[in-house]
């Protein structure tokens, strides 16, 4: 059929604005595609990039917390979203070494981030996901964790101690940042 | 009256055209001998009617908000009219929906249905599982209990052993760098919005191409697919001993669908919703982690495998699980259908199955999982009043060894059974391995002093079995 039309002398002009007409489509089609969708990507996206300013949250006074002892410590997220409620929170594992100095570990088992359980008796971390065991000083003590529990960082100022708030620890593999 | 609605129908008909469109597809017509085994892909359809129903009235009273989803879900199970029945109706609909399209896969498979022309049906239908499971994931999610919110943590921590961009896809999940407002409304749009789209846009295409390609015949043996000639031998078969769809074939489709249904809703009206977990607090420790039936297997394996092979296992089971089903029909597309000369598909699916079982069941028991809750020993088990061994006794459970080993019926599974212990190590051994540990036992040089290891073999030299 098309073939029959550029044929003719006569046509040539309605095929080529045939085929610009149906060009222009195309591309405007792309176009209108994009300026709906690109938004769209980026407001998807943009919490990849988002940096949140971490915060030091206070925990307690030095003295609560007994020497040796591991306990739970509760705290918010720096988040700026009100409507987070109860799910802002987060859990550290927090071990008063000696007079000065304080380890917080994070909750989250590096196997697969299930809570990890603090047992007085024989002073170790267990996850009750996979099985993940774990020594009072955080060093893995059997199980599927391949790195210890990360730690956040902690100080103690005017009696206080604070914690650093962190994003969830991530078990990566190959990575970009060499650091 | 009946003259008139004749009349209004006619005029309906001629300007929707019904008759000339429709009609041809749904009488289209289909192999004599088809029979009950083609029943299982509309009854996936009708699993997928009775979520998006049913979805929809939970959607009216869900709030996808970190702290008010919790709450929402507890006033449309305690408290909603039909909410319990809804609810159930949606957690039994989405078993089946997982149920049946994995049969369906199955059956597909076993007849070698995906080879020429149907290469496509195939493929589309395995995206479409695919979305299925992630519903059935996320579905899991929108629960937003305790198992929920960890559902979430587990979920970015397997995505972040992606190599190079694992953190990336991790951020872009939780919607931020940890569990807050962004993590549970962007899992909403993804159950509600983008995967049941992905399955009405799927399940558009799939029908297009079952009604282009035509519904296969029972597998036979004499009639092995060759693409040259294939549709011609096909159409003249057809042609010779079809049926049209409706009624003739149809008809067990829909008695095998109220079934489904019927099962759905009794299931849900007898047994009810599943039980929400405590609330989705991020600092609860004391949740228990565990995905839906579905997934034990897949929570099996990743306690199960050796740590070197796990990241082969987190990302290959889902990326090479899709590219080896989705390429089955490029890689064999003609030959033999008939189940008994492929040996090895009928092999791969019994394995499979069997896997399944024995995985689902560990799944469900987690016998490498610590016993947290395991009960002191009884005094009629220590076999002693007072003295090293009674206080041996003690120490085995204040000390966690029940956790993980069994003496005499008490204690978890995840370590040897110590019930004949007695018999099996001498004092001196006994004592080097609670200090040194072994294979994934800790060492308790650090947690348990030189009594209190004197008093623990004590009593563990008592374990000797009659």
């Amino acid at each position: 059929m098309k073939k029959n039309v550029t044929n003719q002398p006569c046509c040539q002009d309605v095929s080529d604005r045939r085929s610009f007409h149906a060009r222009l489509s195309m591309i405007l089609s792309a176009i209108i595609g994009a300026l709906i969708v690109l938004p769209g990507v980026g407001f998807v996206l943009a919490p990849i990039f988002k940096k949140t300013n971490q915060k030091w949250r206070m925990l307690g006074k030095v003295d609560d917390f007994k020497e040796g002892a591991t306990v739970l410590v509760n705290f918010e997220d720096p988040s700026s979203e009100v409507w987070a409620g109860v799910t802002a929170k987060t859990a550290a594992w927090l071990r008063r070494v000696d007079e000065s100095e304080f380890i917080a570990f994070s909750i989250n088992c590096r196997h697969l981030g299930c809570p990890v359980r603090w047992v007085e008796g024989p002073e170790l971390f267990m996850c009750p996901c996979h099985g993940g065991v774990y020594y009072k000083d955080g060093t893995v003590a059997g199980g599927p964790p391949p790195e210890p529990l990360d730690r956040y960082q902690v100080r103690v100022r005017d009696g206080a101690v604070e914690i650093h708030t962190a994003a969830v620890p991530l078990t990566t593999t190959l990575t970009f940042d060499e650091s | 009256m009946n003259q008139r609605l004749r009349t209004a129908w006619n005029w309906v008909d001629d300007r929707i055209g019904f008759s000339d469109s429709v009609m041809p597809l749904i009488a289209h017509t289909v192999p004599r001998n088809a029979r009950w085994w083609y029943v299982l892909g509309s009854a996936t359809l009708t699993a997928f009617i009775v979520q998006v129903c049913t979805g929809i009235c939970l959607a009216m009273a869900y709030v996808p908000g970190g702290d008010e989803a919790y709450e929402s879900l507890k006033y449309i199970t305690d408290e909603a009219q039909f909410g319990s029945l809804l609810r159930g109706m949606h957690a039994y609909g989405a078993s089946a929906m997982v149920t049946l399209v994995v049969i369906h896969l199955v059956q597909v498979y076993l007849h070698a249905t995906y080879k020429y022309p149907r290469e496509l049906n195939w493929m589309t239908g395995v995206v479409l599982f695919f979305v299925v499971l992630g519903m059935a994931f996320t579905g899991q999610l929108l629960r937003w209990d305790a198992n929920g919110v960890w559902s979430v943590f587990v979920a970015t921590e397997m995505a972040a052993r992606t190599p190079y961009i694992g953190p990336v896809i991790s951020h872009f999940l939780l919607g931020g760098e940890t569990v807050g407002g962004s993590t549970l409304t962007r899992f909403f749009a993804y159950h509600v919005f983008i995967l049941p789209g992905m399955i009405f846009a799927g399940v558009g295409l799939h029908l297009f191409l079952l009604f282009r390609h035509g519904v296969s015949e029972m597998p036979n043996v004499d009639q092995p697919v060759d693409p040259a000639t294939y549709k011609q031998e096909y159409e003249e078969r057809l042609k010779k001993t079809g049926v049209p769809f409706w009624p003739n074939a149809m008809w067990r489709d829909v008695v095998f669908s109220t079934l489904v249904v019927g099962v759905i809703v009794a299931c849900a009206a007898i047994f009810g919703p599943p039980a929400l977990d405590a609330s989705p607090d991020p600092a609860n420790i004391h949740a228990n982690p565990m995905p839906d039936w579905y997934f034990w297997w897949y929570f099996a394996v990743l306690s199960l495998l050796p740590p070197s092979y796990e990241l082969w296992f987190i990302l290959g089971v889902p990326i090479l699980g899709f590219l080896v089903l989705f390429c089955l029909p490029l890689l064999s597309n003609k030959g033999h259908r008939a189940p008994s000369k492929r040996p090895w598909a009928v092999g791969i699916v019994i394995a499979s199955f069997a896997s399944f079982i024995v995985l689902t069941i560990y799944g469900y028991r987690e016998p490498w999982s610590p016993d947290f809750g395991v009960p002191e020993l009884p005094q009629s088990v220590i076999g002693a009043k007072e003295g090293p061994v009674f206080e041996g006794g003690k120490l085995v459970h204040t000390k966690g060894c029940l956790y993980c080993h069994t003496i005499n019926g008490y204690g978890g599974h995840r370590g040897p059974d110590l019930s004949n212990i007695g018999k099996q190590l001498t004092r001196e051994d006994l004592i080097i391995r609670i200090n040194n540990g072994g294979y994934n036992m800790p060492s308790f040089a650090g947690s348990v002093n030189s009594q209190e290891l004197s008093k623990i073999v004590d009593f563990l030299m008592t374990r000797v079995e009659p």
